[in-house]
């Protein structure tokens, strides 16, 4: 057993609050935005729309500028951990076949993860059997994990 | 014109996506948290008692955080549809309305389609198809790619890594492949 195990509830919440708080931000900009939006999927596939492609541009340079500030800065977190990226492994199967597989379905359900659970809070109910669908996916990779190509 | 007459309104995408953004270095500064969604998929599955090697690690101190998160995504979901909903039917780009009515179907001024995202639609084979097959791709295909949208698309191309802009490019094919090549016969079943 390791101590936060042995951490009560409360203290658990109180440490995570900004976490839940920053989740609440997050969702409610994804309905506003419309990013849970299976239409504005659609047109973004379709090519017939730039908002989502102004969406992701728009973080990717965000968070890229920001990224940089921090490196050159070599900044710590408040926490007082040093601040570092983890490289993802360069083998190449695995972001191409699962890349791919994501995709099919990001397409057909007009949600990835972030907007799936978004949708449940939204009172979407049946996005519960999506969710629900995703985690089987997520056990079925988790089994399958050392039979498939990385 | 007050703040929650504002914030009702649809926000516009450089509103959005640079908020969006904002997230990754927030959660770096805070406690070095790399901003990723579908880990909390993973962590899910770990929470149940189980034998597979690939969800037996410790999910409370790994994802603690991002469970609380997602939990908040859930809240904020809630919040947007129950005190900041806009009244106004949500606008579709002409050309995709036209598309879509032609595989049948018709934008409804919603921003899910009902009659592909609802409990009567999972009973049809389409709708099934749709909701538990789409949910499962979405899921294997995160864990297997080892990311989302976020986790890949955002945080890792932010990072200019190389794995993530490969995947990324190949969320996108796949949806190219679902939109143009499995739609139109999927959509008409």
């Amino acid at each position: 057993m390791n101590e936060n195990q042995n951490q009560s509830f409360a203290k658990v919440f109180i440490k995570n609050l900004p976490y839940l708080l920053l989740g609440t931000v997050f969702g409610i900009s994804f309905v506003k935005g419309e990013l849970i939006s299976w239409y504005r999927m659609q047109e973004m596939f379709r090519f017939q729309s730039f908002y989502m492609y102004g969406v992701i541009i728009s973080a990717i340079l965000v968070g890229m500028v920001s990224l940089q500030i921090i490196k050159r800065a070599k900044m710590n977190s408040f926490s007082g951990k040093k601040i570092y990226i983890a490289s993802k492994a360069h083998t190449y199967i695995r972001y191409i076949v699962g890349g791919t597989i994501f995709g099919l379905g990001w397409a057909m359900t007009g949600a990835c993860p972030g907007p799936m659970i978004t949708l449940m809070g939204y009172g979407a109910s049946i996005y519960f059997i999506l969710f629900l669908s995703a985690l089987a996916g997520t056990w079925a990779y988790g089994v399958l994990r050392s039979k498939l190509p990385h | 014109m007050d703040i929650i007459s504002v914030l009702k309104q649809p926000w516009p995408w450089w509103i959005v996506g640079p908020l969006i953004g904002l997230f990754v270095p927030i959660l770096l500064i805070l406690d070095n948290r790399q901003f990723g969604v579908s880990a909390n998929l993973r962590h899910c599955c770990a929470i149940i008692p189980n034998k597979v090697s690939f969800f037996n690690y410790d999910w409370r101190k790994a994802g603690t955080w991002n469970l609380f998160f997602a939990a908040g995504i859930m809240l904020g979901g809630f919040i947007a549809h129950y005190l900041l909903a806009d009244p106004e039917p949500i606008k579709v780009a002409e050309s995709t309305a036209r598309d879509l009515s032609a595989l049948g179907v018709v934008p409804d001024g919603k921003l899910i389609p009902e009659s592909l995202f609802s409990w009567a639609s999972l009973f049809t084979l389409r709708g099934f198809i749709m909701i538990v097959g789409g949910g499962f791709l979405v899921g294997f295909g995160a864990r297997y790619a080892g990311g989302c949208t976020s986790g890949h698309a955002i945080s890792g191309i932010s990072d200019l890594q190389i794995p993530s802009i490969v995947a990324t490019t190949f969320f996108f094919v796949g949806g190219l492949i679902t939109t143009f090549l499995i739609f139109p016969i999927l959509l008409r079943l």
